[in-house]
C-alpha cells in the first residue's frame, strides 16, 4: 500500500465541500473511511447535514466552515474538530466519540446524547443536553466554554453538563428554566445562578472533592483543546445542580 | 377558494412534517443589490422545504414608480383578470399594467396568470378614509369577492414574488436576478397544516408589509377574529397571513414601536413579567390586556419587513431557529448560519437571538449586535480559519 509510506498528516484526505449536497459529501466521507482513511479534512463546508453520522471507526475529521444540522448524529467513535460554528442538533443521539467546536453551537446541542464528549468553545443555544441520558459506563459529557440560552438540561436523564461562563458580557449566565424536567445526571456552572433561573425540578448544591476532581479532569480536556489556563478557570466558583427526583412527573401521570 | 388541490399540489400529500427556510438581507446604507445573494442563500437551504412553496420580497425595486402602489395580482382564469381590471379602473388610476416578467422554467408548472399594476387611488373615492386604509379595503374586496383572483403584493416600490416550487426555481421563473433592491427576504416552504398553493406561498403581504414565517400559529382562530374587527379578511388559507395584518394594525395604524409590537406577538411569560420593575410590568400587563388576542401561540420564527425596516422575531421559547449576522452596513438573518457565511464569507459577527427579542435593522442605522444578550461571538479562531478558505 502506497499510503503506508506516507506520514500521518500526508495521509489526511481533503475533500472540498463547495457546492456538494450533504448526501454526496457523506458518501465521499464514508467511502474514504471504508478505504482505510484515518484522517479527513473537509474544507468550505456550508450547512451540509449529518457529517459523521453512522461512522463507527475512530477516524479524525477536521471541518473548516459551518457544518449543517445534526452534526455527528448517531456517531460512534470518530473525533470531529470544527474550525467554525456548529448549527442545531450537534451530537444528536451520539453514542461515542468527540466533537470539538472552536466557535459556538446552536440549539439542542447534545440532544438525546448517550455517550462521548462535546466541547464547545463559545456559547450554545436553547435546550442543550435535552434528554441526554446515561447507562452503566456510557456517560455523555458536554463542556460549554461560554454560556447557554434557556431550557438547558431540559428533561435531562443522565450525563454531565458543564457551563464555564468564559468571556460572557458581565460574566453572568442569563439562561432561564435551567433543568426543567431534569431527572438524572449532573450540571455544573462556573458562576452563580438566581433562583428564578432554575426549573422546578432542580436544586443547587455546593461542589465537593469528588466533583472538583471530575471538573478538573473535564475542564482540563477543554483547556487542552482550546488553550485556556486550567488553574485560572478552576479558581472560579462552581455550583452543582442535581434533580430533586428521578420521576418528577410520576404523580402527574399516575392515578 | 375551492379545489386548491386540483390547482396546485401535484404531490397530493396533505400533511408533512418538517421545517421552512427563511433568509433576509438589509443594506442599511440603502445601496441596492441584485437578488443573487438571497437566491443563493435560499438554494443552500433547499432541503428545508419540499417544493410546495417559495417566494421573495424585494424592497426598492420600482424606483421609477416609487409613488404608486404596485399591485401584483394572480388570477386563476381569464374572466377573473377581466374583473380585476374593471375593478381597478373603477377605484384606481392605473398608471401602467403589464404581465409580471417570467421565463419558462421546467419545474414551475401550472402557474396562474401574473400581472402587475402601478396605481393611484382615485381621489374622489378616498375622502372618508386615509389612502392606505383605502388600498387595504380594495385589496380585501378583490381577494374576497372576485373568484380566483388574489392581490399578493400591494406596497409602494416593493414587490412579492412567490408561487409553488422551490425558491431558487421561482427566482429563475421571476427573473429575480435582474431586480435591484436594498432589502430582500426569502422563504422556502414546507406546508404542514394548510394547502400548498400559489397564494399560500410566503411572503404574505399587505401594503408594504411582508412576512415570511417558519412554524405554525396555533392561535390562528383567535387572531383572525380579532383582526376581522379591524376589517382584515383572511383569504389565503394559511396561518401566516394573520402576522402581516397584525403588524399592519399594530405598527401602521396603532403606531406601536416595533419593539413593543414584538412583545404583543411574543410576550414574556407571566413568570418573567412578575420579575420586572413596576413600570415595565404595567406595560406588559397592559399589552396582554389590550392585545391578548394577537398573541401568536405556537412555534414560529418570522422575518417581517416594510419600507426601511427588517425585523426578525422568534417565539418566546424559541421553538424555531434563527441566526443573525452583521457585516458593515448589512444585517443578515437566517434559519441556518451556514447560509449567512455562504453569501458573506467575511461576516463580522453572528449570534443566536433570544426568543421573543426582535432583531431590528433600519435604513440609516448601522446594525449592531445586542449588548445585553451575551451572544455576540467574534471568535478569532473560527473567523480567521473561515476567512482563509473564502
Amino acid at each position: 500500500m502506497m499510503f503506508e509510506m506516507l506520514t500521518w498528516v500526508e495521509r489526511m484526505i481533503e475533500i472540498d465541500a463547495t457546492g456538494l449536497h450533504y448526501r454526496e459529501l457523506n458518501e465521499r466521507i464514508h467511502a474514504a473511511v471504508a478505504e482505510g482513511a484515518e484522517s479527513i479534512r473537509l474544507i468550505n463546508v456550508r450547512g451540509q447535514r449529518y457529517i459523521g453520522t453512522g461512522l463507527r471507526k475512530p477516524v479524525y475529521i477536521e471541518i473548516h466552515g459551518v457544518p449543517g444540522n445534526d452534526l455527528a448524529a448517531f456517531m460512534e467513535g470518530p473525533r470531529i474538530v470544527v474550525y467554525g460554528n456548529a448549527q442545531d442538533g450537534c451530537g444528536n443521539t451520539m453514542n461515542a466519540g468527540e466533537i470539538i467546536v472552536h466557535g459556538h453551537a446552536g440549539d439542542i446541542t447534545g440532544l438525546s446524547m448517550r455517550g462521548g464528549k462535546i466541547f464547545i468553545r463559545g456559547n450554545v443555544g436553547y435546550r442543550v443536553a435535552i434528554h441526554m441520558k446515561e447507562y452503566k459506563d456510557q456517560r455523555p459529557i458536554i463542556v460549554v466554554g461560554g454560556t447557554a440560552q434557556h431550557f438547558l438540561g431540559e428533561y435531562m436523564a443522565g450525563g454531565v453538563l458543564i457551563v464555564l461562563g468564559l468571556d460572557t458580557p458581565r460574566g453572568e449566565h442569563t439562561a432561564r428554566f435551567i433543568g426543567t424536567g431534569m431527572h438524572g445526571g449532573v450540571m455544573y456552572f462556573r458562576g452563580t445562578l438566581k433562583p428564578e433561573q432554575l426549573g422546578k425540578e432542580v436544586s443547587v448544591l455546593e461542589v465537593d472533592e469528588s466533583d472538583r476532581a471530575l471538573l478538573r479532569q473535564l475542564v482540563g480536556e477543554f483547556c487542552h483543546h482550546f488553550g485556556y489556563d486550567l488553574d485560572e478557570i478552576m479558581n472560579g466558583q462552581f455550583i452543582k445542580l442535581l434533580p430533586l427526583s428521578k420521576r418528577p412527573y410520576g404523580r402527574l401521570y399516575a392515578y | 377558494m375551492q379545489h386548491l388541490q386540483r390547482y396546485q399540489n401535484r404531490y397530493g400529500d396533505d400533511k408533512v412534517i418538517e421545517a421552512c427556510g427563511l433568509f433576509g438581507i438589509l443594506d442599511t446604507s440603502g445601496r441596492r443589490f441584485s437578488g443573487a445573494e438571497v437566491i443563493k442563500a435560499m438554494a443552500l437551504m433547499h432541503d428545508r422545504g419540499n417544493g410546495l412553496g417559495g417566494g421573495f420580497a424585494a424592497y426598492g425595486i420600482y424606483p421609477e414608480y416609487a409613488e404608486h402602489y404596485a399591485l401584483h395580482v394572480m388570477t386563476m382564469h381569464e374572466s377573473a383578470r377581466e374583473q380585476v381590471e374593471d375593478f381597478l379602473r373603477h377605484h384606481f388610476e392605473v398608471i401602467k399594467g403589464e404581465p409580471v416578467p417570467t421565463r419558462p422554467t421546467p419545474e414551475i408548472v401550472n402557474p396562474p396568470d401574473l400581472h402587475r399594476y402601478f396605481v393611484q387611488p382615485r381621489r374622489e373615492d378616498t375622502s372618508d378614509m386615509i389612502e392606505e386604509d383605502y388600498v387595504v379595503v380594495r385589496v380585501m374586496e378583490i381577494n374576497t369577492q372576485i373568484d380566483g383572483a388574489f392581490v399578493f403584493s400591494s406596497g409602494k416600490n416593493m414587490g412579492v414574488f412567490k408561487g409553488v416550487g422551490y425558491p431558487e426555481q421561482l427566482a429563475e421563473y421571476f427573473c429575480l436576478e435582474s431586480y435591484e433592491g436594498y432589502m430582500w427576504t426569502g422563504h422556502n416552504r414546507f406546508p404542514t397544516n394548510t394547502p400548498g398553493w400559489w397564494g399560500g406561498a410566503h411572503p404574505f403581504n399587505i401594503l408594504d408589509w411582508t412576512v415570511v414565517h417558519n412554524g405554525e400559529i396555533s392561535s390562528y382562530g383567535t387572531n383572525v377574529r380579532f383582526l376581522e374587527m379591524y376589517g382584515y379578511r383572511c383569504t389565503m388559507q394559511t396561518d401566516t397571513e394573520v402576522l402581516a395584518y397584525a403588524l399592519d394594525l399594530l405598527i401602521r395604524r396603532h403606531h406601536l414601536p416595533v419593539e413593543v409590537a414584538a412583545k404583543v406577538l411574543a410576550p414574556p411569560l407571566w413568570g418573567e413579567i412578575e420579575l420586572m420593575s413596576p413600570k415595565e410590568r404595567r406595560l406588559h400587563e397592559t399589552l396582554r390586556q389590550v392585545y391578548g388576542s394577537l398573541l401568536m401561540n405556537g412555534p414560529f420564527t418570522i422575518i417581517a419587513a416594510h419600507e426601511g425596516e427588517m425585523i426578525a422575531l422568534g417565539d418566546r421559547i424559541r421553538l424555531r431557529p434563527l441566526v443573525a449576522g452583521i457585516k458593515g452596513d448589512r444585517l443578515y438573518v437566517s434559519s441556518e448560519e451556514s447560509a449567512i457565511w455562504l453569501v458573506c464569507p467575511d461576516v463580522e459577527v453572528t449570534w443566536i437571538p433570544v426568543g421573543g427579542h426582535p432583531v431590528v435593522g433600519r435604513l440609516g442605522e448601522k446594525p449592531t449586535p445586542p449588548a445585553d444578550v451575551g451572544y455576540a461571538l467574534p471568535l478569532e479562531v473560527s473567523l480567521d480559519t473561515m476567512k482563509v478558505e473564502a
